[in-house]
């Protein structure tokens, strides 16, 4: 009985439990709501560090059990697990500092951080899923713990926003349960395994094996929100400012484009997805829901919106970054999960705080903004430079990398998608920045509420200055060993290629 | 002894509550922990020995009447028993006080019927406990004292008195034919001749009248939204079931020989696929939410008959996908009637718009529908949600691409009206409406079946164990 078997499954039970006593709890108790949530976290970061130290020193964390016959029910923390875990419980942490000081106070606060940790939860548990069944319980536990939070507000917009994202999660869930499924018919194991497994089964059923992975593009598609399948995510943006932060931009999409990661590299294998012809597909895919995005959210006049278009956008680097086939395309896209993670969330929280101070919600709104709210304008703007990708920001790097890699592969048009889409970053980004710095004032704002020592309230201002901070030094200090891109080149030292 | 008790408790526990009416409801709750018990004690002497035959007062067959316990008679069983206690806690604050003094006889009656279907070898006596059965649940159905329900348990009088009559004919036929009611005397005589066909062409008409596979299922919306929360949970959960349960039982031993099967293969997918889009159609458009929820259990059963019609194409796993899918819409779907009970009661209407906040007000409720609607759904991890998976696996196999893409189409038109319910729940109605209290027992059981029916996704490889006992598919297994 080795104790390292059951961490993973800790892990799970650290933010899975407090979301079950957090949902019985009546709506005064604040402070005990609170410890419970904190201290979720802090067990779950304590075993992922736990974790990261025992992997880079190669020890194996695994945990299984039998869910149907000759299926497991099994967790594993590798390399690439443990990057999108530790992405989640960091972010999870600080966007649940952001959400009590948005949120607590207001009705139903119980049920509202019992569903935030669930989909935490089903997050953290996409992420160390060893084998596609596993991968796919939590998949859609994600997909319908995040349904309450979108509808939280209980306003007749919200429930039909709610009915969207459930339409296009549901029916990409479903695509994906048959392509599991069928795949298990033919391979008759679902194990994640380093270059893939499908090449068993690919000269017999060639046809079957091209099907199963559109249908399985199709379904993490809906959540990765590629290009047409992206419609539920700016809807979804009527949800609660954290919900958005932490859920839209990086939880649940992110769940997807790890599911194509998945995928590409530990079921069919690059070698295999590329002698069915469906990279370039994919690469195109990536590229034109890159250029859509952009294009969309220009014209936005909705603050939210407009970042929810462009997570549309920029979610679909990770994706090109796998599509371009090569290892330094793969690691430009992989360390791209936790640059837009810390990016967007910046982005996202600035946007709440400036609703939730001033009642801004419209970019025409935002004239001045920064001489009243300088710091977590501040924030905005370095995750905004960084989303067009000015050095030294983390943005800078993923599409360094990408466009390295796609030279390295031989794919030469991506350079022009690259080019083009950070002209677009810098036409919808920088009219915001330069409304926020440059121009005057209004009279008043038109729902300003009064803090006489800091700009807003602490706890709101504090989560966008670390994720601002963490973006700039994650570029900065890119060359250390235990920077995000250090860590991805490990993963693809260890289990890509 | 054990399977004797089975039956006798309940029904010396019904006519004991109609002689000391003051105590029906201590009687009803023992007796129903003592049948839970019994299943139990059953469940292990299975364990041990393996599936036997029981000769009631020692006559074996072709003269005495033979009991049989396999697997499958034990998970239906112990579904039966488990379902039973939970109504009936349920039911003990459901109805008022006249009511009560004939609940409790008939429902114990109708439970002595059903256990006593679960240990039948012998197609008489099917026959018996199906009317035993029938007649109870009609008398239950008209307890609710509507017209509506008066009109529903009308209907439904007529057609289960039909469907029996079909049924016994087919078994006057298979008497007359091969001179014995007997199931194992029977299929070792049966052959290939006119009488046979007849007679399985009959009693497949009863008896898919009863379990109401589309287009036969005109009665079941008005018979099971009109009783009253706790009947039309066991009329969903159970009853229908029954007559599925003899038609498995018919096929596995007596009709697979005659070579019926490939026609029978096509019938059942064709309707069965058929149900789950009508079903589903009609169930998303309804507004009152027990007529939703009646609808369901139609297209519930169109899926129950798609996977036996995969079962009789020969791919052994349709049978696990059959039973575990009978289980969990078993418990989910009675955990659906008894929450539209309680916010019946709650708000005294079951308009769906007009759910008005039950999220924050009935939480537990709430919550109950929620986890049963995913169990019906069939979304990850639950007893639907692995049914579903072995229903994939096998249509897969077969390489059958229309019902693959019914069984997907199905769950998401599921996911519609389930969430057609829970999106309502967080809304505000525009009109204040009064309401009343419930007590917690009635909101803890439907949330407790709920849960059940979740964790039935966990307990997959132990409970496929224990239905193989007596291995209960056997003759279709040999088949290519």
């Amino acid at each position: 009985m080795n104790v390292n078997t059951y961490i993973p499954l800790f892990v799970i039970l650290s933010s899975f439990v407090p979301a079950l006593i957090i949902f019985r709890l009546p709506q005064k108790r604040h402070t005990l709501r609170t410890f419970l949530n904190l201290f979720g976290i802090f067990m779950t970061l304590f075993f992922v560090l736990w974790m990261f130290i025992g992997v880079y020193h190669n020890q194996e964390y695994l945990f299984r059990l039998p869910l149907l016959p000759n299926l497991d029910f099994s967790l594993k923390a590798g390399a690439l697990a443990l990057f999108f875990t530790g992405l989640s419980s960091i972010l999870w942490f600080i966007t649940t500092i952001y959400a009590i000081g948005y949120l607590e106070g207001s009705a139903h606060s119980s049920r509202f951080f019992g569903f935030f940790s669930l989909c935490i939860t089903a997050t953290i548990g996409v992420a160390l899923s060893a084998n596609l069944i596993t991968f796919l319980i939590f998949y859609e536990i994600l997909t319908l713990s995040a349904y309450p939070l979108i509808i939280h507000r209980g306003t007749e917009e919200s429930r039909i926003a709610g009915n969207k994202y459930l339409f296009y999660t549901i029916a990409g869930g479903a695509l994906l349960l048959l392509g599991v499924v069928w795949l298990y018919v033919l391979t008759e194991t679902l194990e994640f395994t380093p270059k893939g497994f499908v090449y068993t089964i690919v000269q017999e059923h060639h046809f079957a094996s091209m099907m199963i992975f559109t249908l399985f593009i199709a379904g993490f598609g809906v959540k990765a929100a590629l290009f047409p399948l992206h419609g539920w995510l700016p809807l979804a943006m009527v949800a609660p400012a954290p919900v958005s932060a932490l859920l839209h931009a990086v939880a649940v999409v992110k769940a997807g484009a790890f599911g194509i990661i998945r995928v590409v590299y530990e079921v069919y294998g690059i070698e295999i997805v590329t002698l069915l012809h469906l990279m370039t597909p994919l690469a195109v895919i990536a590229s034109i829901t890159i250029i859509y995005g952009s294009l969309r959210a220009l014209f936005q006049d909705n603050l939210k919106r407009r970042l929810a278009f462009s997570t549309v956008s920029q979610v679909s680097y990770i994706i090109l970054g796998v599509a371009i086939a090569g290892p330094v395309a793969a690691m430009g896209g992989i360390v791209h999960l936790v640059h837009q993670g810390v990016m967007k969330i910046t982005l996202f929280m600035g946007a709440g705080n400036f609703a939730e101070t001033l009642g801004v919600h419209y970019i025409s709104q935002m004239n001045g903004i920064g001489k009243r709210m300088p710091l977590t304008m501040v924030a905005f703007s370095i995750g905004a430079l960084g989303m067009i990708g000015i050095p030294p920001i983390a943005g800078f790097i993923t599409k360094w990398y990408l466009g390295f890699g796609a030279l390295d592969s031989g794919e030469e048009w991506v350079l022009f998608i690259l080019a083009g889409s950070s002209l677009l970053n810098a036409a919808y980004f920088l009219p915001i920045l330069y409304r926020a710095w440059f121009l005057s004032p209004p009279q008043s704002w038109p729902d300003e509420q009064i803090f006489s020592k800091t700009e807003t309230k602490l706890s709101l201002l504090l989560p966008p200055l670390i994720t601002a901070f963490f973006s700039l030094i994650f570029g900065l200090f890119v060359a250390t060993p235990w920077s995000p891109l250090s860590w991805v080149q490990l993963i693809i030292e260890r289990e890509f290629y | 002894m054990i399977e004797v008790f089975l039956i006798l408790l309940p029904f010396f526990g019904g006519i004991l509550s109609f002689i000391i009416p003051k105590f029906n409801k201590v009687i009803g709750l023992g007796t129903f922990v003592l049948t839970l018990f019994f299943v139990f004690g059953l469940g292990l002497q299975l364990l041990d020995k393996g599936s036997y035959y029981h000769f009631i007062g020692g006559w074996d067959a072709p003269l005495g009447i033979n009991l049989y316990v396999d697997g499958l008679s034990l998970v239906m069983l112990g579904l039966t028993s488990v379902m039973g206690l939970s109504l009936s806690i349920y039911a003990k604050k459901y109805f008022i006080c006249k009511q009560s003094l004939w609940f409790w006889t008939i429902w114990l009656f109708m439970i002595a019927g059903l256990n006593a279907l679960f240990l039948s070898q012998d197609i008489f006596n099917f026959y018996v406990t199906l009317e035993l059965i029938g007649l109870s649940s009609v008398a239950l159905t008209a307890l609710s004292d509507t017209k509506e329900a008066l009109t529903g348990a009308m209907r439904y009088l007529l057609i289960t008195l039909l469907g029996s009559l079909f049924y016994l004919l087919g078994v006057a036929l298979l008497y007359h034919g091969f001179g014995s009611v007997d199931i194992v005397i029977l299929s070792k005589k049966i052959e290939s001749i006119p009488v046979a066909w007849a007679a399985l062409g009959l009693m497949s008409i009863g008896l898919l009248l009863k379990s109401a596979l589309f287009p036969f299922h005109f009665w079941l919306p008005l018979a099971h939204s009109s009783a009253p929360a706790p009947i039309s949970a066991i009329l969903s959960a159970v009853i229908i079931k029954a007559s599925l349960y003899i038609q498995l039982r018919l096929w596995s031993s007596l009709f697979i020989p005659l070579g019926a099967d490939l026609y029978f293969e096509v019938l059942f997918a064709f309707f069965g696929s058929l149900a789950v889009i009508w079903g589903s159609i009609k169930a998303l458009v309804q507004t009152r939410l027990k007529m939703l929820i009646a609808y369901s259990t139609v297209a519930q059963v169109g899926y129950l008959f798609i996977a036996f019609s995969l079962a009789l194409g020969g791919i052994s796993i349709a049978w696990s996908a059959l039973v575990y899918l009978i289980l969990s819409h078993a418990l989910a779907k009675s955990a659906m009637f008894l929450v539209a009970g309680n916010l019946l009661h709650f708000h005294g209407h079951d308009r769906i718009i007009d759910l008005d906040r039950i999220a924050q007000r009935l939480p537990l409720s709430t919550t109950a529908f929620a986890l049963a609607g995913v169990s019906i759904i069939g979304l990850p991890l639950s007893g639907g949600f692995i049914g579903k998976w072995f229903l994939l696996e096998a249509s897969i196999t077969k390489s059958n691409w229309v019902i693959t893409c019914t069984i997907l189409l199905g769950g998401l038109l599921a996911t519609g009206y389930v969430f057609k319910v829970l999106g309502f729940t967080f809304t505000k109605t525009a009109f204040s409406q009064e309401t009343k209290n419930i007590s917690l027992s009635m909101e803890l059981i439907p949330l407790s079946l709920a849960i059940m029916a979740i964790a039935l996704g966990f307990f997959a490889t132990p409970l496929f164990s224990l239905m193989e006992i007596g291995n209960p598919f056997f003759i279709i297994r040999v088949q290519p």
